[in-house]
């Protein structure tokens, strides 16, 4: 079960190590993580995504919560969140026609063209990972020369 | 008015504050060993009136501090240095972690400009010191001192107790500032109570009414929460017997008729073929740990769990339970005999399953064959149970003669008996009894010891003489790594690798060159006068006792195997 975790964390150095550190002393495994400050500077707000199934991801929620820096844990419902991750493609072309198949597949992704050079273009694309795993799939014939990601970032909807 | 509102702040060392914070909250004693990244903290040692107790290694000033802890109820204090003093207290550090001990681990560190730079005796004990912490501090500036010391005590303290490591940086031991005490403070991520489940604890009692054979299994969390008469008053009410995890010994008074003692690895046998034959059981403040527990697979799917910690992330953690009771276990089991008071629930005639409880506790009682030499382990324990006072404390060391004073050594008064359970440590008994001693000097206190264990820090005799703290060493002695011997010989066909201590050294001796005193007891009757020599003595004690190294520690239930099926003595 592929879940979605949303920790709420006192700003402070070294509570990025502690919550990996988590996930590693009690055997869990961090599928992706992305951290960034909240509207109050007090706080951060991580992101994790995990694999496990239903009794492994209540325990990592238990473990996470038992934490003296983390102020709140949730579970997100990915039917009732916002989720959403950054990633960039640079991808080899081999001509005009192929920078324009690339043109054309970021925008049916709703991704953006960067940097096109004669031989390779870069892609910015910001959809959830299973769009970006599917437009990964796309753009492997045209060879992927590198890749970015952020580790997704989500949010409760309202009334959710 | 306007001059209350004013805080008086006044200004001081970091160093200091430390110690005035420490005062405050009422520390009289402090295990450690100084060194160049601790001096300003020593230094305050010279005029405060917090007493100071050397030991010879860092390790042992941790189980010290630990075994205080256990013992008090309250955070035992232990200080060492930086670099390899601090790495010294991990182990030390992660036994109190792992049994749930409530402890304040104060090392000195290289000033702040340093960190980072590999400067000498730096090691990052912060970031080594995590996963085994309930939480660590480190003070960058001398200002945020006694703060860290107030929240550190707290934390160490409630909920499910633990260790706390503060790291002192040099410079902000040495640096003044304004300093402020708070009495109030708030740690938004910390919730260590829950208010008591009164639903669940209704539906507990339903659950052990309705079933036809109920048993209670006390862990470590009834110890620590002091829930002894309340776990009686149940069990009693109820005509419940009652099993303890290793940890959880002495939860219930083991000369009590419902008492079955220990279930586990080497648990008493008829404790865990009871366990094993329940249909309901009350399990308060235990984790399921592997040793306790074997595999549970075999009975579980009629085994009806109802789980009480403290702690909600134990909930699940290793076993699947009916029901959580999450909360202080000493409140809700206070909650439950209320409960049983109000519907005016009580039994007074044994059931079939109590009845059949206590013929087999009859029977294992008098057929578990036991060494049949004058001085086999369980003759040698019960003469010290028979000896001592019953008020008296006991520790252990970790190895044969842990799980021998487990089957052999019956706790009459409850939370009187402790024991590196979780981590195994070896060589924590000693020391630990020696801050049990500074909490408890007016009962006699025993780490009943084996020759291996009690080698790793029998060093700690100079603090027991110097410091005059007369504990007694009770070395049940076969010259070799026992446990490690046992299982080389169960599951190894007797190929002994790195067991041999091979007579080494003269415990007799040992004692008498730190000043200390040494007995050799070689019979019944010298046992007896040596146990009443040294409960009678001013000075510590070892008493030596050698014992047949082929003897093996029965009932063992194989590593992975279930409870019932149980090696017994042929």
């Amino acid at each position: 079960m592929w879940s979605i975790l949303s920790v709420l964390v006192e700003n402070k150095p070294g509570i990025l190590f502690k919550v990996t550190h988590l996930f590693r002393s009690r055997n869990f495994n961090i599928d992706s993580i992305s951290v960034g400050i909240t509207d109050n500077p007090n706080y951060s707000k991580m992101t994790i995504t995990t694999y496990g199934d239903e009794k492994q991801v209540e325990q990592i929620v238990k473990q996470l919560d038992k934490m003296i820096d983390t102020v709140e844990v949730k579970h997100l419902d990915e039917h009732k969140t916002v989720f959403r991750e950054l990633c960039i493609f640079k991808l080899k072309i081999a001509n005009a026609n192929d920078s324009m198949e690339v043109n054309k597949l970021a925008n049916a992704y709703g991704g953006k063209v960067h940097d096109v050079k004669k031989d390779s273009i870069m892609v910015e694309l910001t959809s959830t990972p299973d769009q970006i795993k599917a437009f990964e799939e796309l753009a492997k014939p045209f060879g992927i020369i590198d890749i970015a990601r952020t580790g997704v970032t989500a949010l409760q909807r309202s009334g959710a | 008015m306007e001059k209350n509102s004013i805080h008086i702040m006044e200004t001081m060392t970091g160093a200091k504050a430390l110690m005035t914070a420490m005062e405050k909250e009422g520390v009289k004693e402090v295990f450690g060993l100084p060194g160049g990244a601790n001096l300003p903290m020593y230094d305050e040692f010279s005029r405060c009136d917090i007493r100071h107790i050397l030991t010879r290694h860092e390790q042992s000033a941790a189980h010290m501090a630990d075994g205080f802890g256990r013992v008090s109820r309250k955070p035992g204090v232990c200080f060492a240095t930086s670099g390899p003093g601090a790495t010294n207290i991990l182990t030390g550090i992660a036994t109190a972690q792992a049994d749930s001990s409530p402890m304040i681990a104060v090392t000195g560190q290289v000033p702040v400009a340093m960190i980072g730079k590999d400067a000498f005796q730096e090691s990052d004990i912060i970031g080594m010191a995590n996963p085994v912490v309930k939480y660590a501090f480190q003070p960058r500036t001398p200002g945020e001192v006694p703060e860290m010391v107030k929240k550190g005590f707290y934390i160490a303290e409630t909920g499910r107790p633990g260790p706390v490591l503060i790291d002192v940086p040099k410079d902000v031991q040495q640096n003044e500032s304004p300093m402020e005490f708070l009495e109030e403070f708030k740690i938004q991520g910390y919730h260590p109570w829950y208010d008591p489940d009164m639903i669940a604890c209704e539906k507990a009692i339903e659950m052990l009414l309705n079933s036809e054979k109920p048993i209670i299994l006390a862990g470590g969390g009834t110890i620590i929460s002091s829930a002894f008469a309340e776990l009686q008053s149940i069990a009693e009410t109820l005509m419940i017997p009652v099993v303890t995890t290793f940890k959880g010994k002495g939860a219930f008074p083991e000369n009590h008729p419902l008492s079955l003692g220990p279930i586990g690895m080497h648990g008493h046998a008829e404790a865990n073929k009871m366990m094993a034959e329940a249909d309901c059981v009350l399990a308060i403040g235990t984790r399921f740990s592997d040793r306790s527990v074997g595999t549970f697979e075999a009975f579980e799917k009629r085994l009806k769990i109802i789980h009480m910690d403290v702690d909600p992330a134990e909930i699940g953690k290793n076993q699947t339970t009916n029901l959580a009771v999450v909360g202080d276990v000493r409140t809700s089991l206070r909650v439950m005999v209320k409960l049983l008071l109000q519907k005016a629930i009580k039994k007074t005639e044994d059931s079939i399953w109590l009845k059949h409880v206590k013929e087999t506790k009859e029977y294992w009682r008098e057929n578990l064959k036991i060494h049949p030499g004058e001085m086999g382990a369980a003759k040698i324990l019960r003469k010290l149970r028979e000896v001592l006072p019953k008020e008296s404390v006991i520790t252990t060391e970790v190895g044969q003669h842990q799980m021998w004073a487990s089957l052999f050594y019956d706790v009459i008064q409850p939370g009187t008996f402790f024991s590196s359970t979780g981590l195994g440590t070896m060589g924590w008994g000693f020391p630990a009894s020696i801050g049990a001693k500074v909490a408890r000097p007016d009962v006699p206190v025993v780490d009943i010891a084996g020759d291996g264990s009690f080698s790793m820090t029998e060093n700690s005799l100079a603090t027991a003489v110097l410091e005059d703290i007369p504990v007694i060493v009770f070395v049940l002695n076969n010259s070799t790594l026992g446990m490690v011997a046992q299982w080389q010989r169960t599951f190894y066909d007797r190929r002994m690798v790195g067991v041999d201590q091979g007579g080494c050294p003269d415990y007799v001796k040992l004692a008498e060159s730190y000043g200390a005193q040494g007995i050799r007891a070689q019979s019944m009757d010298e046992l007896d006068k040596a146990i009443k020599t040294a409960i009678s003595s001013d000075v510590a004690t070892v008493i030596d006792i050698p014992i047949d190294p082929e003897e093996d520690v029965l009932p063992f239930v194989a590593p992975g195997t279930s409870l019932s099926d149980m090696i017994l003595p042929s």
